[in-house]
């Protein structure tokens, strides 16, 4: 299966060669990652080609990378009923880009395009209906950049003088504490100070 | 006499009303009693799980998916402990995963009985409810016994399950298997050809197989649908490649086909639970890597390994290698996945939860458009939503 899965990889490349950057399998799963302005293209020709019939996009999320340029991934889970594979699409942008909404192509993208926008800000050009989803009416920012706090900004409380919900700053009796686990001895190769010397003298 | 001017009324519908079935708020516009469109409006339990889970180790987020649908929690467990073992490379021992698998089962029947009974009570009859909740607590009972909780199990963990099963369990699992089929005949006699309920669900809410790939849908709406598609049949995940059952499938996709897939698919998750139980080998219930998995408490008093292992996993837990993968399960309600994306530290650097109930309420408004109100709510009924895995 894997194999099937690498050619149909390598024949998509092959086809849309100039909409698609890459394709790649990691831990049996195919990847491919295409231009954004192309999006509409790329994932109406794996819905109807025959060797692909990806009949079902099953997932739509953003991914925030705030140290790449551009910072945010859209990334596209695609299911074939009738070859009983997946593959996932992946996109850049940033967040003044727009990518084409794929809602024309697969209904099911109207309302995930909605929550990428809603948690990461990734704008949706063609959109019939781009209106926030998860967070609360008149929400400000977007939660699920890597650069906004878990804590959020405001809190909101019933005040029994005003007789309605209030919003207010959020007031944390003790910091948010987040501990760093790295341990030097493990996962990290940190080179302690004076340890390249011993290395260089015995080699 | 003056010509009045007809508006359409638009209408609000919940976040408190009992056929919301949770914090649902559907702006509903309607023509007289017909609907026009259906907004809904999500949010409403929106706690931001994904962004807490960043912040916490992968065992410390596994609870936090007992919480999504919580009608169901297990299968959701399943998923997150799938894509960690997928990212560490590795696998459950046998026994493990037969333990996963019945109570997998287990938690398809705490759905399933769950939505049939609600759905039942949201077009009229009361007395499936009654019956189905009594099932519902022995089940539960059944969860406490093998975790100590009676819903939010966090029972699946990545590298096996928790606990072993306790003896005397499987017996009492197998009887009550044995028992079921009985309610289920009760409680199809009440609501299968009864005239009032074929009303109010035949040909309510149809739904074609082409649309319904095109919304996305999955699980038991997908079949009801006439697809004959099952994650545990064509992409096997633990011991499911074993087991020996049928996939039901409905013709019209409307909320009485829904139904009558979910009646059969019971029958089904009996069968597999009794294999399950039949074939269940002995041996260990988690990996013996106890770089994952914790030693066992007596181990602790003699090894200082076995100490020092404890106190790593449950301080810094287990780094799992930068990758990323969208790993599913066939949770009750249709495909739930896990997009796991790790950079190589304790904590995950992004986790989507896919949520099959998410796609499936989107579809509402094209579901419901043209029928009369009291359809709504058999829509709503039949394709089982369960706020807590929407809204996330």
């Amino acid at each position: 299966m894997d194999l099937a899965l690498k050619d149909l990889g390598e024949n998509i490349a092959a086809v849309l060669h100039h909409e698609v950057l890459a394709s790649e399998i990691v831990h049996d799963e195919l990847i491919i990652t295409s231009r954004p302005d192309a999006i509409v293209k790329v994932l109406t020709y794996l819905r109807d080609d025959v060797n692909c019939q990806f009949k079902q996009l099953m997932d739509v999320c953003g991914a925030d990378y705030p140290e790449r340029e551009p910072r945010f991934e859209v990334v596209y889970n695609l299911l074939s009923l009738n070859h009983n594979n997946r593959v996932r699409v992946k996109v850049q942008t940033d967040d003044s880009t727009p990518v084409p909404s794929v809602s024309d192509v697969f209904s099911s993208a109207g309302w995930w395009e909605r929550e990428a926008w809603d948690l990461f800000g990734i704008y949706f050009a063609d959109h019939a209906d781009l209106r926030r989803i998860m967070t609360d009416y008149g929400f400000d920012g977007h939660p699920l950049r890597k650069d906004f706090p878990l804590t959020g900004f405001v809190e909101v409380r019933y005040d029994d003088e005003q007789k309605r919900v209030v919003y207010e700053p959020v007031k944390l009796t003790q910091e948010y504490r987040s501990f760093d686990f790295l341990s030097p001895w493990e996962g990290v190769r940190e080179v302690l100070p004076g340890d390249e010397k011993a290395e260089g003298g015995e080699g | 006499m003056p010509d009045t001017q007809i508006k359409n009324l638009t209408m609000n519908f919940g976040p408190q009303h009992p056929a919301a079935h949770g914090v649902l708020r559907l702006v509903l516009e309607m023509d007289g009693e017909v609907v026009e469109r259906a907004d809904p409006h999500i949010g409403l339990l929106h706690r931001g799980t994904e962004k807490l889970i960043e912040y916490k180790s992968y065992l410390q987020a596994l609870p936090y998916f007992d919480r999504l649908d919580y009608v169901a929690p297990q299968n959701q467990e399943h998923a997150l402990a799938l894509a960690t073992e997928k990212l560490l490379g590795i696998e459950a021992p046998p026994r493990a995963q037969y333990i996963r698998v019945l109570y997998a089962e287990i938690g398809r029947l705490l759905n399933h009985i769950f939505n049939i009974c609600a759905f039942a009570m949201d077009v009229g009859a009361m007395t499936p409810m009654l019956w189905g909740f009594e099932e519902r607590e022995i089940l539960m009972g059944f969860c406490e016994r093998v975790s100590g909780a009676r819903m939010h199990m966090a029972y699946f963990r990545p590298g096996g399950v928790a606990f072993d099963m306790p003896s005397g369990l499987s017996e009492d699992i197998m009887a009550w298997c044995e028992r079921f089929p009985q309610v289920i005949d009760d409680c199809e006699s009440l609501l299968t050809e009864n005239r009032i309920f074929k009303q109010r669900t035949v040909d309510i809410g149809p739904i074609t197989a082409e649309q319904a790939m095109d919304w996305g849908f999955s699980g038991p709406n997908l079949r009801a649908a006439g697809v004959p598609w099952d994650i545990r049949k064509a992409q096997p995940y633990d011991v499911y490649d074993a087991m020996d059952f049928d996939i039901p499938i409905g013709k019209h996709g409307d909320c009485y086909d829904r139904y009558l897939v979910r009646i059969l698919e019971m029958r089904e998750s009996l069968k597999i639970a009794i294999q399950c139980l039949k074939e269940m080998p002995d041996g260990p219930v988690k990996t013996q890597d106890h770089k994952i998995s914790p030693p066992r408490r007596s181990d602790m008093k003699r090894s200082m390994e076995a100490l020092i292992h404890h106190f790593k996993l449950f301080t810094e837990g287990y780094h799992v290698p930068a990758g990323e993968t969208y790993t599913v399960v066939e949770a009750p309600k249709g495909e739930f996945g896990v997009y796991l994306v790790s950079d190589g530290t304790n904590k995950p650097y992004r986790c989507k939860i896919r949520s099959p109930g998410f796609a499936h309420l989107q579809a509402l408004d094209f579901l419901s458009r043209g029928h009369m109100l009291a359809d709504v709510v058999a829509n709503i009924g039949s394709l089982d939503i369960v706020f807590g895995e929407i809204d996330r």
